[in-house]
């Protein structure tokens, strides 16, 4: 399964044997005081920064997010969208729940985006999906529903497989989902890692779907974390996600080491660039 | 023999904790002098929690020991105090929420304490809520949250409480995290409490109302 998303002049295409695609987390005012300030103050100065320091560091996609109490999404969503469209020439994952604000970024935006996300709530389903359909956008699936927050890797295929089947009823092309396979912290329950894992190896077994992940959740309340994000990444390539939400500045090294080690960079050529980058 | 007990759960050592705790019920130890024990050490834990020493991992297990402490010590509790019943008190944590440490502290002050508690779990939606209070006949509802989309989902369990026509029948308090007087008139609760103690006081206060 191939998911293609494009800016106005780049494509990138996620899934098959091809090397992890890394979705840059950081254009997210959450837990960033100073980039809510920033935002609050209307300099998008700093949303520049962030998104060429993000492909500078080897980011793919960059994921675009200004849901924070206090800002007006609607408003600021297709702006901080355009900024970053300006600044540079990758493909962005449009990350909102407010519906409105995402019909405007995707008004905004040139090119086939992804949005992030859709969930199997009712509520979500009903308003994200035709919205996708109606902009030719691809979509994350988020496995959390009605039911709550699935605790194992049953209960989150059970949804992905409830998302693909609605977003088919809505018309999207199958390869146009890929499942976010819901992340929780090892901190407090030490087999979500496991159930993750197992999920992802489901969804793309079975569903044949593409899987993403917010990565760094693995993670919370733990020190040390670049360590353990790090262990994450390389076994969650291995069971097969295509494309991995993260800070690309501190992962993408150990990505492209698992790339490596699980036969998606022949000839070393992206580890040895950018070995050679880093020295 | 209170500082061997306070020690062992601090130092999250599992089968200490089990050994003395069966050692001074056995040998007719006022159970709840145990379980002061296991508040301090909380205490304690907590604190190292804070100052950065403990991590997650060993704020959760501390609440895992402490509740198999619970366990074990219950039988002895009614028995020894011959706690007075005082009613029963619906509890969970809100939707969308699965932070359950100081919710089941909460709970296990609430049940020492005489009343009987029907604990829903974690990421509890309205409709569960409204139907244990419904087939229980609590007239109290405790419901915790520590993220900040807890808030909405205090307030839509308070909605369907009122959806139901029960809203003046049940006493409804929240707590947990960054709970304040705002939040509690923002979500439309009675009460809010800051620690499980005060709950407690909370859950008197309702009933002594009643
Ligand atoms: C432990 C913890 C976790 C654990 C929870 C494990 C578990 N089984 O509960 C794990 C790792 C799973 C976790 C996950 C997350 N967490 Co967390 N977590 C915490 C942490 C570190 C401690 C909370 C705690 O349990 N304290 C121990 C208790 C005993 O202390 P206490 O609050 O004093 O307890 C008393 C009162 O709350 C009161 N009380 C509680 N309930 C009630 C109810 C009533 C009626 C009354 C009267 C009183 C009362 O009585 C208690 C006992 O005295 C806090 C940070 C912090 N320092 O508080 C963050 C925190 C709550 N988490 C946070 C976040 C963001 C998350 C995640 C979203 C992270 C992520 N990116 O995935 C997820 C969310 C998952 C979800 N959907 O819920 C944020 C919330 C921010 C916000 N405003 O929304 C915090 C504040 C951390 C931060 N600063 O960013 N978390």
């Amino acid at each position: 399964m191939e998911t293609m998303l494009s800016s106005a002049s780049r494509e990138v295409v996620v899934g098959g044997e091809r090397p992890t695609v890394l979705i840059g987390e950081r254009i997210n005012p959450s837990g960033k005081k100073w980039l809510k300030e920033a935002l609050m103050k209307d300099d998008l100065d700093v949303v520049r920064r962030e998104a060429v320091a993000q492909a500078e560091a080897g980011a793919d996609v960059l994921d675009v997010n200004v849901g924070v109490f206090g800002i007006d999404e609607k408003a600021m969503l297709p702006r901080v969208v355009e900024t970053v469209m300006g600044a540079v020439d990758l493909p962005l994952c449009i990350d909102t729940t407010d519906s409105a604000a995402l019909q405007a970024a995707l008004e905004a935006y040139d090119g086939k985006p992804l949005v992030n996300s859709v969930t199997g709530e009712e509520a979500s389903l009903s308003s994200v999906l035709p919205l996708v359909k109606e902009y030719g956008a691809a979509v994350v699936g988020l496995v959390q529903d009605d039911e709550g927050i699935p605790k194992d890797a049953v209960r989150r295929f059970q949804i992905a497989e409830k998302i693909l089947r609605r977003a088919e009823d809505a018309g999207i092309p199958r390869q146009d989902v890929i499942i976010d396979c819901l992340v929780f912290s090892v901190g407090s329950d030490t087999s979500s890692g496991s159930q993750v894992l197992e999920a992802i190896r489901r969804v793309r077994g079975e569903l044949g779907l593409n899987v993403t992940l917010g990565l760094s959740n693995i993670s919370f309340g733990l020190p040390d974390r670049d360590l353990i994000n790090g262990a994450f990444a390389a076994m969650a390539v291995l069971a097969g996600a295509g494309c991995l939400i993260v800070d690309v500045e501190k992962v993408r090294p150990c990505v492209l080491a698992a790339d490596l080690v699980a036969g998606k960079d022949s000839h070393a050529r992206r580890y040895l660039a950018d070995y050679r980058r880093r020295k | 023999m209170g500082d061997d007990l306070v020690k062992a759960l601090v130092d999250l050592d599992e089968d200490k904790v089990r050994d003395v705790v069966k050692s001074r019920l056995e040998a007719g130890d006022d159970p709840l002098g145990i379980m002061d024990d296991a508040r301090k050490a909380m205490e304690v834990v907590g604190d190292r929690f804070a100052e950065g020493e403990y991590f997650i991992p060993e704020l959760v297990f501390a609440g895992e020991i402490l509740k198999d402490m619970t366990t074990a010590v219950k039988p002895y509790l009614n028995k020894a105090s011959e706690q007075k019943y005082m009613g029963k008190v619906v509890l969970g944590t809100v939707a969308g929420d699965i932070h359950d440490i100081g919710k089941d502290i909460v709970g296990f002050m609430l049940d020492v304490n005489g009343f009987e508690v029907h604990d829903l779990g974690v990421d509890v939606p309205p409709r569960k809520f409204v139907e244990k209070v419904q087939e229980t006949e609590s007239p109290i509802l405790a419901l915790s949250g520590f993220l900040t989309l807890a808030y909405d989902s205090m307030k839509e369990t308070v909605e369907a409480l009122a959806d139901a026509g029960l809203r003046d029948k049940v006493k409804v308090m929240i707590g947990g995290g960054q709970i304040s007087d705002e939040i509690r008139a923002y979500t439309g609760a009675d009460e809010f409490g800051k620690d499980a103690m005060a709950g407690v006081a909370l859950a008197k206060k309702f009933i002594a109302a009643e």
